[in-house]
């Protein structure tokens, strides 16, 4: 089992997008994170989801994902070279010494806080996942009031595109 | 200003409609529209059942008479005799169903056709656009509870869109893997009052949706040059062939090659099984040659069939001495359940002309010595098939009858040549094992998903489609009352159908598991108060027959096969005590671990 990122260009049309989710229940393939957003072209949304599964059994997912009439080009990111990212929005628990201490760790890991209160810090972080995992592990004595991630997004490196 | 006269505004509307004929545009409501769509795409039939929401549409269907309706007494049955008429001609069934609860009724006969890749367009009724989304009246999300189920579906919100989503309807569904394609329409979008442009396309192109058009032909030499090679080749072909129209030319291959063939469920009648080089369906309920030749053979060429777990036992102990090719229009069917070392993603009539050409100019060259090696292989194949696995035990001077003889006298009083729809049990693997089919698209039956209650609306399917043909329903005492009210719509519409009840008074292969699997226990699989069906049939105006002793089987079928406009439904009491076999040692056993009759093992 290996995670996987795969990136879909979608008919950017209602009820596409349940199609794709409910392969996945269907078949009983995971989904760890998913995102999707129309792309320059309108009439096209890019969905990149990520999934945990062996070989044969990503084979399967592109093939059946494939099918789906709504579906235009899919890639597997992680069989190459690729980008990835994702965005972090975590609100902590900022009170007396919290505060110096949770900003230095924000800038060791290149986040921004972008929304404070007497008791709280709002952090951004974007990153690989593995990124902002680590963030994570590295704020486990603070207080999360809430946190939201958007789910990974990416891109070949280099000139491989996903288009029609 | 004066107010324009009475004539004035008459000249105004000539001159407004004259401009469209000039252009060629009529104006037409949605479910005009909607109507018209169909006939141009040859519609001309239709199963369904009317309700609130498709009332618009009811009316626009009542003003024509190029499409004939037929009125249903479920939508279950609508939705089998639309995928009869699909199976047994090729073209796309065609049902109409109201929303909510008609939509709902028509999932099983959806999902039956999804599961065997019959082409179907589902036109259902939905709430008003306005009200979608509020529980209104009848409402259910169509689009949500078939998506599983469905190769593709449209919900529309407006008129303009019909004829373009009729059109893609159709496409999707009848090519690549065929499917079902539902189209769900608000009340309000088929209103007799909104007027709109009607245009039907002549084309369609979908840049999301372009199925293969031809196989790789690197791969297609590479595999003839196996299969001129093999030692132990085996053809392995299933519903693909029969729904790609693929027989023909699947026949040629197998008589060009000289090599033994068989079919699973589905693909009974892709190659003519009163043949020699057919070794009858493999698979749980195979025949003892077929299964022995598949976990034997060295080649395995699979064509236009997906390796279900009911052919190949524990995968793990499948053709264990075998190298697969395996030709499909559906890539996601290849390699699935089992590697295959040559895949061939194409439409199976195409690949298999391609695989024809090639093959004919080798076997020219075949040495002798591969020559030898088939005919010893063949020698062994006849050695199994010895075995004489379907040979009928009969009690001495005993009266009762064997389903299996039912079967056999069937196939003697219509010469082979009927088309047969199956329901779902016992009476369905006799059907398959004893009733040889020499051509494709005769053998109807609910493959995928196994649904009782497929059978008598199937055939009506087909006796729709041939009116003069000789359709007989092959059912059980349990799946006929699945859907027995049909039995008035064949009144209504005089199909004469003939109906044969394998009466075993027990859900049989439930029975059967329950005695192999849990000592007899016969949990819930005994019928005890069945209808006298003879009389049940009598009061719809259709002719019954009951037969209880193999002395009277012959003449009775010669009587009901000879009443050419009658319904007749023949109610036989068999032994109830029989099991199907050969049947599969499971879990874990190979292709050649069987059950050849109660209590003995290969
Ligand atoms: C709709 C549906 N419900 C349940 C089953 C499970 N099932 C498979 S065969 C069978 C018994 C069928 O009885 P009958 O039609 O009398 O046929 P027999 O096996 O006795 O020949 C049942 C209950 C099914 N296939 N379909
Ligand atoms: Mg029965």
């Amino acid at each position: 089992m290996r995670r996987r990122i795969i990136s879909v260009l979608l008919e950017n049309e209602a009820g596409a997008l349940s199609r794709v989710v409910g392969l996945f229940a269907q078949r009983n393939y995971n989904i760890e994170t998913l995102n999707v957003a129309p792309t320059d072209d309108e009439t096209l949304s890019r969905l990149t989801l990520t999934t945990l599964a062996t070989d044969e059994q990503v084979e399967q997912i592109t093939k059946q994902l494939n099918k789906l009439i709504e579906v235009v080009k899919l890639a597997n990111l992680t069989d190459g070279d690729h980008l990835e990212r994702e965005l972090m929005l975590i609100k902590l628990k900022a009170t007396g010494p919290q505060r110096d201490e949770i900003k230095r760790t924000s800038d060791i890991f290149r986040a921004q806080v972008v929304d404070v209160t007497q008791n709280a810090y709002t952090i951004q972080l974007t990153g690989t996942s593995g990124k902002l995992d680590a963030f994570l592990r590295a704020m486990s004595d603070s207080t999360v009031l809430e946190m939201v991630r958007s789910g990974v997004s990416g891109l070949s490196r280099g000139e491989k595109v996903l288009s029609i | 200003m004066p107010a324009r006269s009475v004539s004035e505004v008459d000249f105004i509307g000539f001159r407004i409609i004259q401009k469209f004929q000039v252009n060629k545009v009529e104006m037409l409501s949605g479910g005009d529209i909607l109507i018209r769509s169909l006939q141009e795409e040859g519609v001309e039939h239709i199963f369904g059942y009317p309700g609130g929401a498709v009332l618009h549409i009811y009316d626009a269907l009542f003003k024509q008479n190029r499409i004939q309706h037929i009125l249903t007494r479920h939508e279950q049955g609508a939705t089998h005799m639309a995928d009869g008429y699909a199976r047994s001609t090729g073209r796309p069934g065609v049902v109409f169903v109201t929303s909510g609860p008609g939509a709902t009724n028509a999932i099983t006969g959806i999902a039956t056709a999804y599961m065997d890749s019959i082409p179907m367009v589902i036109v259902s009724g939905q709430a008003h656009t306005h009200l979608i989304g509020t529980d209104s009246f009848q409402e259910t999300d169509m689009v949500g509870i078939s998506r599983p189920v469905v190769k593709h579906s449209f919900l529309l919100k407006n008129a303009e869109e019909i004829p373009e989503a009729i059109k893609k309807a159709f496409y999707i569904a009848t090519t690549g893997r065929k499917g079902p394609v539902v189209v769900d329409i608000p009340k309000d979008v088929t209103n007799p009052t909104d007027l709109f442009p009607f245009e039907y396309p002549e084309t369609v192109s979908m840049r999301s949706y372009n199925p293969a058009s031809k196989g790789h032909s690197g791969q297609i030499k590479k595999a003839v040059a196996m299969l001129l090679e093999a030692e132990r080749p085996m053809i392995y072909s299933g519903g693909g062939v029969v729904q790609g129209n693929g027989s023909e030319d699947l026949t040629s291959l197998t008589r060009t090659l000289g090599f033994p063939i068989t079919n699973t469920l589905m693909g009974l009648g892709a190659y003519p099984a009163t043949d020699k080089q057919f070794l009858g369906m493999l698979g749980m309920h195979g025949t003892f040659e077929a299964n022995n030749a598949m976990h034997h053979c060295d080649i395995l060429l699979a064509i236009g069939a997906r390796f279900d777990d009911r052919v190949t036992n524990a995968v793990s102990k499948f053709c264990p001495y075998a190298k697969i090719i395996h030709v499909d229009i559906d890539p996601a069917s290849i390699s699935k359940n089992v590697v295959a070392d040559v895949p061939i993603v194409g439409p199976v009539e195409v690949v298999l002309k391609e695989l024809c050409r090639l093959a004919e100019a080798g076997v020219a060259k075949r040495s002798e010595k591969q020559t030898a090696m088939l005919s010893e292989w063949w020698d062994q194949i006849e050695g199994w098939r010895r075995q004489d696995c379907l040979k009928i035990d009969v009690d001495e001077g005993s009266k009762v009858i064997k389903p299996q003889q039912v079967i056999e006298a069937v196939y003697k009083a219509t010469k082979g040549e009927a088309y047969i729809a199956s329901d779902v049990g016992q009476h369905q693997m006799f059907a398959a094992l004893y009733y040889p089919f020499d051509q494709p698209r005769r053998w109807i039956n609910s493959g995928g998903l196994g649904t009782m209650g497929f059978g008598l609306p199937a055939a009506m399917g087909v006796q729709t489609a041939f009116p003069d043909e000789t359709v007989v329903c092959i059912t059980g005492d349990g799946s006929i009352q699945m859907n027995i009210q049909e039995l008035s719509t064949c009144a209504q519409y005089g199909l004469p159908i003939k109906i044969i009840c394998i009466n075993n008074r027990s859900l049989g292969m439930v029975r059967q598991w329950q005695d192999m699997q849990y000592e007899g226990r016969h949990s819930n699989s005994d019928l005890d108060s069945s209808p006298n069906f003879a009389k049940l049939v009598e009061s719809y105006g259709h002719v019954g027959f009951s037969v209880t002793s193999i002395d009277d089987l012959d003449v009775v079928l010669e009587e009901t096969f000879s009443l050419k406009n009658k319904l007749v439904f023949v109610d036989i009491a068999v032994d109830s005590n029989e099991h199907t076999y050969p049947m599969f040692v499971s879990p874990n056993g190979s292709m050649r671990d069987m059950w050849i009759k109660k209590g003995v093992r290969t």
